[in-house]
């Protein structure tokens, strides 16, 4: 017998039970016409650590989360150099990322030695969407389980991409992809406008804003699980390896020591008042101490808008996942 | 032959041609020096008065190709190639000595149908040294102080050996004996231009211009470098090697 396939906002967990008749085949729709094993494929993104993304009209910036299996364990690496000119963060599976990283550099190496110019970085993100649209479609196989944030810059300044497992890929002005985006990409809708014309600095500034909203308690952006990863001319903390970025500002990940500047930056959160302000257990006013990254016990007063069921997030032991 | 072409003579295509033209290598204490004319000729014939037979691979490495220009080139291309490989894997700039392995492994994969390439490889290693590889064609490779190849090799071998290996010479009575391999910049940079200059003399696929590589070790002075008028290519890894370089014009007749 066949039950009525539930529609996409109910509990992810609830979901498998049913759309089991039509989930099990990439090649089998559902009467909705939806392809369910690609929608699976975009949780898995969803189950990775954020990251995000904004350009403005001189550079492109990429920030990500970096999870840890464990105390002992190292922090996953969530972004790659492709060229000079392209660099990508991931979330998900990042085994399908590095094979994914690893077709983005060799197309834009060939197309070097093939043209003798970098390759058009909207060629290179169709040529990854073309090769997962595949993997959509034919018996057999699986959907790549990781999405990208690609930034690159051509002759039109900046770009930045999203990448998807369904095969589409679009332009952004910021985006963010991986594990309560969504808090993230309200930050960023708030704030778009602002982006064009901000500095290299400040640019960073509010995509670390962005990601710190991703954070759940008591948890903050710190030297060891942050990477920043950036396009285009060199910034006021990047004067002594000026030279070597070149006069365009060549692709450079940054981690570590070298990012604390730019945690130092970043504003207080705001906490918002609650509702009810006499006698409610609420969090005090806009944090005094300046210029700490965020971490206070503030969330309980005031949930993020738009924020997804926290229900079936995998714990930060899933090595698979980043 | 007399016999008035009684027998077939068997006519082909040759994929290869000789383009000119000569490079030459030297390695000091931490420094190396690497250096070829520009000129490419096809028999009597001039291609091009500025045709470039050096590159920089890494901060620390530079390779000179010499030979039949179109496998130069390509051959080039595919290194570069590799050694990008090598910094996507390992996240770090490729070692002199794998870099000279790798030619090795390069050259003889096509041992059936060669790249008529001469290549000297010439850099710092990873403990600092100066160090010149030099290869022929299909691969075999050996690590020295000094070698010149392509067309004016005879002319500028000998020369080096004297000058760089202190060959045919005695030290004058009473002082130290000669230790090869030390020799300072400022002593090195007269010797190449010497050679190539010398070479362009007496041989015909020599000339127009020259282009010397100096790579330099780490944290090492390069003081002397700046009253020859020297270019520094911007570096990939500030704060490591460095690399310039020195042109200078060669007779064009």
């Amino acid at each position: 017998m066949t039950r009525e396939p539930q529609t996409q906002q109910q509990d992810s967990h609830k979901l498998t039970v049913f759309r089991n008749t039509y989930d099990s085949d990439n090649t089998v729709f559902s009467p909705q016409g939806r392809l369910h094993q690609v929608e699976y494929a975009l949780e898995a993104v969803k189950q990775g650590s954020a990251a995000v993304g904004m350009r403005s009209k001189t550079h492109a910036v990429l920030l990500a989360l970096k999870r840890s299996s464990g105390e002992l364990a190292s922090y996953q690496q969530k972004m790659f150099r492709i060229d000079d000119h392209v660099g990508i963060a991931i979330a998900g599976l990042t085994s399908d990322a590095r094979v994914l990283s690893n077709f983005m550099r060799q197309q834009a190496m060939s197309s070097r030695m093939t043209f003798n110019r970098p390759v058009p970085v909207n060629r290179l993100v169709s040529a990854i969407a073309d090769r997962a649209q595949v993997n959509t479609q034919e018996y057999g196989r699986r959907p790549y389980g990781v999405g990208l944030l690609v930034i690159g810059q051509d002759q039109s300044g900046p770009h930045l991409y999203e990448f998807s497992p369904a095969g589409n890929s679009y332009e952004y002005f910021a985006m963010s992809i991986g594990a309560r985006s969504q808090s993230a990409k309200t930050y960023l809708e708030k704030n778009f406008e602002a982006f064009e014309a901000c500095s290299l600095e400040d640019l960073v500034r509010h995509g670390l804003h962005a990601l710190r909203e991703t954070l759940q308690q008591d948890k903050e952006l710190t030297i060891h699980n942050t990477s920043i990863g950036i396009l285009g001319p060199a910034g006021v903390h990047e004067q002594a390896t000026a030279a070597s970025l070149g006069k365009e500002g060549v692709f450079r990940i940054l981690e570590g020591e070298s990012i604390q500047p730019y945690l130092d930056s970043m504003l207080p959160k705001e906490v918002p008042a609650p509702v009810h302000a006499p006698g409610a257990a609420a969090a005090p006013a806009p944090a005094p101490a300046g210029g700490e990254p965020a971490g206070e016990a503030a969330p309980e007063a005031a949930p993020n808008p738009g924020e997804e069921m926290p229900g079936a997030l995998p714990t930060d032991d899933d090595v698979n996942m980043g | 032959m007399a016999d008035g072409h009684q027998h077939p003579i068997e006519h082909r295509f040759n994929p290869y041609a000789e383009n000119g033209g000569t490079v030459l290598a030297i390695a000091g204490a931490d420094f190396a020096v690497i250096a070829g004319d520009t000129r490419q000729t096809e028999g009597y014939s001039i291609q091009t008065r500025y045709a470039p037979k050096v590159f920089k691979l890494t901060d620390r490495a530079v390779l000179a190709v010499n030979g039949f220009q179109a496998d130069c080139s390509e051959f080039v291309k595919r290194v570069m190639q590799r050694i990008e490989w090598y910094r996507h894997a390992h996240s770090k700039q490729m070692p002199l000595k794998a870099i000279a392995r790798m030619i090795q492994t390069m050259l003889y994969g096509k041992r059936f149908f060669p790249y008529y390439t001469y290549n000297i490889l010439g850099g710092i290693e990873e403990d600092g040294t100066g160090a010149v590889y030099s290869f022929d064609p299909v691969g075999s490779y050996e690590r020295e102080a000094c070698r010149a190849a392509g067309a004016a090799s005879s002319l500028i071998q000998p020369f080096l050996d004297n000058q760089i290996y202190f060959k045919n010479q005695t030290p004058a009575p009473g002082a130290a004996p000669f230790v090869p391999g030390n020799l300072p910049i400022d002593v090195v940079l007269p010797i190449v231009i010497d050679s190539f200059t010398s070479a362009t003399e007496r041989h015909i696929e020599v000339g127009d211009g020259l282009e010397m590589f100096v790579v330099v070790a780490k944290g090492r002075d390069v003081s002397q470098l700046a009253s020859l008028n020297a270019e520094e290519i911007p570096a990939t890894n500030p704060g490591e090697e460095r690399v310039f370089i020195v042109r200078r014009e060669l007779k064009k007749d």
